[in-house]
């Protein structure tokens, strides 16, 4: 049987802005050589998580043709998206790959009615004729557990928070996409109506078809949605792989560091101790060797001059110069940094 | 310790007109709450629920449309007993950061973005003391090194600073008069993890060195977990409970409580969670009887009419709904 075409193939991508002071010129990698594949034979939620300034959004940008990557391929089922004709962009590509953003009030003209958008979504990809919208609409507004009587002829100001992420949801599900990309869609939300959003996109997954990338800072979140998890650091892609291995037994300092930071809500695991914060950012941008050496509770002196290579490590890739062996880490010492 | 500041039965209302509909949002609609002087007292709620329009009265910085209605705001400044009704204008601007301060969550739209952050701590400190400014800047310079802020923050421009750096800043510039009473309005909303504990621990340091009262207001229980010594539950415009921090997370009683903190997800277990069904109700028409009758599975024919009282269930332990209320008098019966 022939292996089926990856619905999502990233390869090296990297973006690099150019930051202006003076007459000087200094470039930084927004995005520096991630490399990501989604298969599309099963559908997954793919997130990346990473705290602000980790390069998520650009990613996210580039993935949906927003933003053209300065280095490496991105391929969407087998095509190169930066060869798509501008035209084909239009009818194929944004039909298959959609956007939630994280601010749904944002997302929607306050001066429209918000059922507009669905009919006009359908109308510009013919989805549906006009006596058939309707019917389609509510098709589709079942999907997120509403229905078109509840939301025709309101304006977003009349919808709570969740209603609305709601609707811009099933504003991406119109086109019957195959990816949905969604930045941090579920930061504006309050708790209760957070883990509603989340359990729809699980109910998305297992009925819908649809793979998600699910961009979030909230470890949480992507530990109940995600199949499989990227943790990004500055830029770099520091650990991937599946999510119960990842944050179950986080190997990467920086993902134990953000593993423990989580406030948990029992006395036992408040924290013991005191972190560093980056002071500017563009600092650990621009560090020569790892990115996360300023703050390292395990560096060493390899850390500040050398790149770290990615290493296949107990079932996900790892960055990090602990694990250069694929087999157990350089030092037992230093291998388990007990980060409080 | 006695209490600092307090609310006795506080309603604020949302009062507008506009083209003859006249509509009143209850966004604070009958709040009773005593905050101790020393004590870090969290306010968690969902959007809408009146957690912000709270702490606008408490820091009595609220205009029109915005009206108390009923109820009022006391201060116990130095043993003197002030309601904010009866300040003028000239008394609260003297009390504002130097004794009341206000943490915002945008700290991007706080700072000044075109001058260096040691120029507007001196702006700040100089609107409020007669300083020069090399004693302003050795005022700051100071301070931010007892809080373990690095020197450099002090040259930059805000946009060079990190996230999580620039808000605590933001902390900064508002604790540096040492005010008595601090409130903090989802100061580590929109930060990631790390940034966010960053901010707590900052926080934390703040309100021990010198005592001061802390008022944080967030709809995140995590946080509230690791800061707060109370929480208090808002739940559309009125308190649904209140005890200390470890007797709302460990046994909370009001079906709202429980079902906030049983959807919380955590690393343990990737078992389906339950969402809160239903939505906040909108303000302008509050349910009758209990406001969270039409969300809660454990509603009776009571709670639709009749509004459910706050009560003492246990010590310090304040719930207002009936069920629990039934419940203890069959236990007591």
């Amino acid at each position: 049987m022939r292996q089926p075409k990856p619905l999502l193939q990233i390869e090296n991508l990297s973006k690099i802005f150019h930051i202006r002071q003076g007459f000087s010129s200094q470039e930084f990698h927004a995005v520096d050589k991630a490399s990501i594949i989604i298969e599309s034979d099963k559908p997954e939620i793919f997130a990346v998580v990473g705290e602000s300034g980790s390069g998520k959004t650009t990613l996210a940008k580039m993935v949906l043709g927003m933003e053209t990557a300065s280095e490496g391929t991105l391929r969407y089922k087998d095509r190169v998206v930066n060869d798509i004709s501008s035209k084909e962009m239009k009818t194929w590509f944004y039909r298959e790959v959609q956007p939630v953003f994280q601010d749904p009030f944002a997302a929607f003209s306050p001066l429209k009615r918000i059922d507009g958008y669905l009919f006009e979504t359908a109308a510009n990809y013919k989805m549906a004729d006009k006596k058939e919208a309707p019917r389609y609409i509510n098709e589709v507004l079942s999907e997120v557990g509403l229905t078109l009587a509840e939301i025709a002829g309101r304006y977003p100001n009349e919808l709570s928070g969740g209603q609305a992420q709601r609707v811009a949801i099933a504003r991406a599900l119109i086109t019957k996409p195959s990816l949905i990309v969604a930045d941090e869609p579920v930061s504006m939300l309050d708790a209760s109506l957070r883990m509603s959003i989340v359990n729809m996109f699980r109910n998305l997954k297992d009925h819908s078809e649809v793979s998600v990338i699910y961009i979030t800072h909230d470890l949480a979140t992507a530990f109940y949605a995600g199949d499989r998890i990227a943790v990004m650091l500055r830029g770099w892609i520091v650990e991937m792989g599946p999510t119960e291995q990842v944050l179950g037994n986080p190997l990467h300092p920086y993902t134990q560091n953000l593993k423990n930071s989580i406030p948990s809500i029992r006395a036992s695991d408040a924290w013991k101790e005191k972190i560093d914060l980056a002071v500017i950012e563009t600092d650990e941008y621009t560090r020569t060797g790892c990115k996360f050496a300023g703050r390292c509770p395990a560096v060493m002196n390899i850390c500040h001059d050398n790149i770290p290579p990615s290493v296949q490590h107990q079932g996900r890739s790892v960055k990090c110069f602990l694990y250069e062996d694929d087999g157990a880490p350089t030092s037992q010492k230093i291998a388990a940094p007990a980060l409080g | 310790m006695g209490t600092i500041i307090e609310a006795n039965n506080l309603r604020a209302y949302y009062i507008t007109k506009a083209y003859g509909v006249e509509r009143t949002v209850k966004a604070v609609d009958g709040i009773t709450l005593r905050i101790q002087e020393g004590e870090v007292y969290g306010i968690a709620g969902e959007s809408g629920c009146g957690k912000s329009t709270l702490l606008r009265v408490l820091l009595n910085a609220y205009n029109p449309p915005l009206t108390v209605v009923d109820g009022e705001v006391v201060y116990h400044l130095d043993g003197e007993r002030v309601s904010a009704a009866d300040m003028n204008e000239e008394r609260q601007r003297d009390l504002r950061w130097r004794t009341l301060s206000y943490i915002p969550q945008g700290s991007m739209h706080v700072l000044n973005p075109v001058r260096r952050i040691r120029d507007s701590f001196h702006d700040f400190i100089s609107a409020h003391r007669d300083v020069s400014k090399a004693e302003s800047f050795a005022l700051t310079a100071k301070y931010l090194r007892d809080l373990g802020l690095p020197e450099k923050v002090l040259a930059s421009y805000p946009h060079q600073l990190s996230g999580g750096m620039r808000q605590r800043v933001t902390i900064a510039l508002a604790t540096i008069l040492w005010p008595k009473l601090i409130f903090a309005d989802e100061p580590t909303t929109a930060l990631d993890v790390v940034v966010q504990r960053g901010v707590i621990q900052m926080l934390k340091d703040v309100q021990q060195k010198e005592g001061s009262t802390l008022i944080l207001i967030t709809h995140d229980i995590g946080v509230h977990a690791n800061l707060a010594d109370r929480i208090a539950i808002l739940y559309a415009g009125k308190l649904v409970e209140e005890a200390a921090t470890q007797t709302i997370l460990e046994s909370p009683r009001h079906p709202y409580t429980r079902f906030l903190i049983e959807s919380l997800p955590s690393l343990d277990s990737r078992e389906e969670r339950l969402s809160i069904p239903g939505r906040p109700p909108a303000l302008d028409r509050p349910p009758s009887g209990c406001r969270f009758h039409e969300r809660c599975p454990l509603a009776k024919d009571i709670c639709k009419t009749i509004e459910p009282a706050l009560i003492e269930i246990a010590p310090r332990h304040f719930t207002a709904c009936h069920v629990v209320e039934e419940e203890l008098s069959h236990a007591s019966a």
